[in-house]
């Protein structure tokens, strides 16, 4: 494919606050490339909206610091000056949030606020801009889009704001969408059609998605490649079928075995991963994940690399084990998860 | 939409009638003695007395009183018995001079509050922040009779006498028809002292909504819009952090022209609805000082029914609230 | 846009949940002593509460001060006594009228008004006068508001028609107007309600007018604390234990609702001293020849071009007060309640 669209390397971001210095990034580097579905995938907490806003360049705040290299094609983002990162949002990077019901202005219409982003942008004239909006939204699939481009957000149901929200995020074609829990506020039934609705924009524009999610169930859906964060670090990076098929790192198993599976047999209880992730304050030296993983062992007190550790370069990962041991305490097919097996043990 | 106009001016006539009642009761019915005596002033005579009686109906059973009272009142024939004069008549020549007040302290404390709020909410915890908030506290502290009396003695008075000419008048009012320069011109010096409470009192408000709005997840979209940082600050957060404040803004404003520039128009001399009543005080005259209430909370009423119906055409939301769906 | 330490905050709640950012300190320690340890941090508010307390003590001494230090006490007049003042005799008030200025000496320390009374007597006996209808005006609008705010939210129904429509009437008066309607009403033939007997010139005719126009400001956000109280489960556990309504109002809502009646109480004590200020200025409060602060700058006013001195003290007295319970009652607001919106009108 060539140059990657995004390339992240070694992305660090701490907050002086009261407490301490919070590392919420810690060392993270991950490439996009064009028409990539990468999903990140992690508990609440873990760093990964940081992170997300971030790649927007929109963490700032005297408290914070950001050091390591975000490129966007040519364009450097780390350090950007205000106006430069003005011209990348919303222009070649967009992104939608968490939670639809809140991430629209209450007193402006739904049209306008898209119309606001495309004159941001580009020296058009209202009303072909809101022309563009009305093409917008019905692309997205709200009924009637001429009329409801005049609706205020409260007027508006929990999917077709975030579908309005999508609208506004495509209104310059960017390159790269990043999708911050899209679906996490929304009713299963219209999560469905969220999810349907982003695969169609990557799959018919060749958009590119960052999903920032903590629902395996979405990533399986919709995602080419899965980077597994945790306490602020990449734990594991791998293909959909890879993470799925061969997780390597004890968290990830724990993951997926949080997961309800809906073919083979259930188990009897959905598994838990036992215990809090650490403070990011003054997080563990070694592995992070070494208080909560039932087969930590001494070498887990020292520094561990993410490194392809079991032959594949696309599938590195941040645990010591032998990859033999890895897939042998693993047992995922039959629906157990060695996490589980162990906690239940203790 | 019409229902909740509807709706709203029914409860209004409500309010406007209890209102009423409650006027008559405080100055015909709570007070010990003849309220006949406390209608004619200082010294009356027994005729005198016996008059107001007839008059006013004082010997009559309580709701025909009341009638009375109310008919005195909306038919214009309130006398004051200190002055003679006709009491409907002296407000409404003090109308206009309470308005000009009113409205420029208004326009004056809102721009001047917009300012200071998003200064200081831009800067919040820092040097200027605090000291803005001090200039707050100490300007909510301060009785604007005093102020004024000090602003006028000092900046209308002493400095002319400095200077030699008249930067600032002290007291008085023109009217607008004579000399629009002379009628703003007198007007000046009363409006900053009314503005000043306000002023400390809404960059406050104002301040604490922009910083709470600046945490809301649609300026955080604003920002990754790519907007600018201008924009999404006017757009986005102060738009926002207004709506709450200008509810306030008309209810004060109400409030003001209702009675709160009393103080104001007295230590100024402007001769305005609010200083008739205060001057009604000193001579003791009952009736102005009644017909002044009656009318400033009636204003104020009506004026927040105003209120409601143009936010609620302005603000798509309440009228849902409201349990309209029109 | 890039502002200080509100941002910071922002960015922190990025993460979903906070992972022990903050300090965990706090977690064990009732909401009242975590009031008074934040309120222990306030130095420069406890400065200014100080102030007040200072403030009310010398006040209290006023009888003092004028036996000892005046020798004159608050009516007596000196309108034809001499002074000696710097080992010169001086009249107390000139043949033109105007009064003597401030001696800096024990007599007539800040001078004389203009019917040769000592300002400085007056001034502690006009303060006490000022705080004690401040003091008492807002412990009476106190009690009634919680029992308006109490009764309306818990019983709600008629009980809560009525004390509502009650509430909001008075509120549609303007404060000062309705001050004046009141204080000129019974100024004129003081109030006869069954065995209550005052007569006109009583300080308690401007207590109980001042009591009574704060009341709503009060009782409207009691009674919206109660009506969600009353819904919890430990109000619902007490009802079922067959608690009745008024022993669960004072042993299960109004602890609830102190905290609410704290904060308004130096805020209400504030309005209250400049109401009366207010209204005495305007003839309608405290009556001559008794003195308040009102009156002082009352007479003041009226003699501001040849003796400013008569205006300037008690007003600074004035300011001094209320600022200082403003600070302090804002201290009070943030440490107990820091969401609380209080409005209060003068």
């Amino acid at each position: 494919m060539g140059e990657p669209l995004l390339t992240v390397s070694d992305l660090r971001v701490s907050f002086r606050t009261e407490g301490g210095l919070v590392q919420a990034v810690d060392g993270v580097s991950f490439d996009l490339d064009r028409g990539e579905v990468l999903s990140i995938v992690g508990e609440s907490g873990c760093g990964k909206s940081v992170m997300a806003m971030t790649l927007m360049g929109l963490t700032a705040s005297r408290n914070a610091s950001i050091s390591g290299s975000i490129r966007l094609g040519e364009t450097e983002i780390v350090g950007a000056d205000d106006d430069s990162l003005r011209s990348i949002r919303g222009e070649r990077m967009a992104m939608i949030f968490q939670n639809p019901m809140s991430s629209l202005n209450p007193v402006q219409r739904i049209g306008d606020q898209i119309v606001e982003q495309i004159r941001a942008h580009r020296d058009v004239s209202k009303s072909e801009a809101m022309e563009r909006a009305v093409y917008l939204l019905n692309a997205v699939g709200v009924p009637d889009a001429k009329a409801r481009a005049r609706a205020y957000p409260h007027e508006f149901s929990g999917g077709m704001r975030q579908r309005a929200m999508i609208a506004m995020a495509l209104s310059l074609d960017p390159e790269v969408l990043i999708a911050d829990e899209p679906t996490t506020a929304l009713d299963v039934t219209i999560q469905a059609q969220i999810i349907d609705l982003l695969m169609e924009l990557n799959r018919e524009m060749g958009l590119a998605v960052i999903l920032i999610t903590h629902d395996l169930g979405v990533v399986a859906e919709i995602a080419n490649r899965v980077a597994v964060m945790y306490a602020g670090q990449l734990v594991e990076e791998a293909s959909l079928d890879g993470l799925f098929y061969d997780p390597l790192h004890p968290y990830s198993w724990g993951l997926l075995g949080s997961v309800p599976r809906v073919d083979g047999e259930r188990p009897k209880r959905l598994a838990q991963i036992k215990g809090q992730p650490p403070s990011l304050i003054d997080p563990p030296k070694g592995c992070r994940f070494r208080e909560r993983c039932p087969h930590a062992f001494e070498a887990c007190e020292g520094p561990v690399a993410l490194e392809p550790r079991a032959g594949d370069p696309g599938h590195p990962d941040r645990c010591l084990l032998p990859v033999e041991a890895k897939r042998d305490l693993r047992k995922l097919d039959s629906g157990r998860i060695g996490l589980e097996e162990a906690g239940a043990g203790s | 939409m019409t229902r909740f106009i509807i709706k709203r001016l029914a409860s209004m006539v409500l309010v406007l009638f209890a209102v009423s009642v409650i006027t008559f009761l405080i100055f015909n019915v709570i007070p010990n003695g003849d309220p006949a005596v406390r209608m004619a002033g200082k010294q009356p005579t027994e005729t005198q007395v016996q008059a107001i009686r007839e008059e006013w109906g004082f010997d009559k059973p309580i709701y025909v009183q009341y009638a009375t009272t109310m008919k005195l009142l909306f038919t214009g024939q309130m006398v004051s018995y200190f002055s003679q004069l006709n009491v409907v008549e002296e407000i409404w020549k003090g109308v206009p001079r309470t308005f000009a007040l009113a409205i420029g302290a208004a326009i004056l404390w809102m721009i001047f509050a917009i300012a200071l709020g998003l200064w200081s909410a831009m800067r919040a915890g820092g040097i200027s922040d605090n000291l803005l908030n001090v200039f707050a506290l100490i300007g909510i502290s301060m009785p604007v009779f005093w102020l004024g009396a000090l602003m006028n003695q000092y900046l209308g008075f002493e400095l002319s006498n400095v200077l030699g000419f008249e930067l600032f008048p002290n007291g008085g009012y023109v009217e607008f028809s004579e000399s629009p320069w002379q009628w703003f011109h007198h007007l000046i010096l009363p409006w900053i002292a009314l503005s000043v409470l306000f002023i400390g009192f809404y960059s406050r408000v104002l301040r604490a909504n922009i910083i709470e709005t600046m945490d809301e997840d649609y300026v955080r979209t604003a920002r990754a819009k790519g907007l600018s940082d201008r924009r999404v600050l006017l757009h986005h957060v102060l738009r926002n952090s207004l709506i709450p404040v200008v509810t306030l803004w008309g209810l004060d404003f109400a409030v003001v022209i209702g009675g709160g520039a009393i103080l104001t128009e007295t230590v100024f001399n402007l001769q305005g609805v609010g200083q008739y009543a205060a001057d009604a005080i000193g001579q003791l005259d009952q009736p102005p000082i009644l017909a002044v209430t009656m009318f400033g909370a009636f204003f104020v009423v009506f004026f927040n029914t105003v209120i409601d119906i143009v936010y609620a055409a302005l603000d798509p939301r309440i009228r849902l609230e409201a349990g309209d769906s029109a | 846009m890039n502002t200080a330490a509100d941002r910071a905050e922002s960015d922190l709640q990025e993460f979903d949940s906070p992972p022990a950012v903050t300090g965990g300190g706090e977690a064990g320690i009732g909401p009242w002593r975590l009031a008074a340890r934040r309120m222990r941090r306030r130095r420069g508010a406890l400065a200014f509460g100080l102030i007040f307390v200072v403030l009310v003590a010398v006040c209290l001494l006023a009888p003092v001060y004028a036996d000892l230090v005046a020798g004159s006490g608050p009516y007596e007049n000196h309108l034809t006594d001499q002074v000696t003042v710097d080992g010169q005799s001086v009249n107390v008030v000139g043949y033109d009228g105007i009064p003597i200025g401030p001696t800096w000496q024990g007599e007539f320390l800040l001078g004389a008004d203009g019917n040769g009374r000592d300002v400085a007597v007056r001034l502690l006996y006009g303060g006490r006068n000022s705080l004690l209808i401040g003091i008492a005006s807002a412990i009476i609008t106190t009690i009634l508001g919680l029992i308006v705010g109490l009764l309306a939210g818990y019983f709600r129904g008629w009980t809560d028609s009525v004390l509502s429509r009650l509430m909001d009437i008075l509120w549609a008066f303007p404060v000062i107007l309705l001050g004046i309607a009141l204080g000129t009403s019974l100024a004129l033939g003081g109030l006869a309600l069954g065995p209550i007997d005052i007569s006109g010139g009583s300080l308690a005719i401007p207590i109980f007018v001042i009591a009574i126009i704060y009341v709503p400001y009060l009782a409207r956000p009691i009674r919206g604390e109660v009506l969600s109280l009353r819904e919890k489960e430990f109000v619902e556990a007490a009802r079922a234990q067959g608690m009745g309504s008024l022993r669960l109002i004072a042993s299960e809502i109004l602890p609830n609702v102190l905290s609410t009646a704290l904060v308004f109480f130096p805020l209400l004590v504030a309005n209250a001293i400049l109401l009366e200020a207010a209204l005495s200025f305007l003839g309608a409060g405290v009556q001559p020849p008794e003195p308040s602060w009102g009156t002082m700058i009352d007479e003041g006013v009226q003699r501001i071009i040849t003796a400013p001195a008569l205006a300037i003290v008690p007003g600074v007295m004035l300011v001094l007060t209320v600022l200082a319970l403003n600070v302090f009652g804002e201290a009070v607001r943030e440490s107990l309640d820091p969401k609380a919106k209080v409005r209060i009108e003068h």
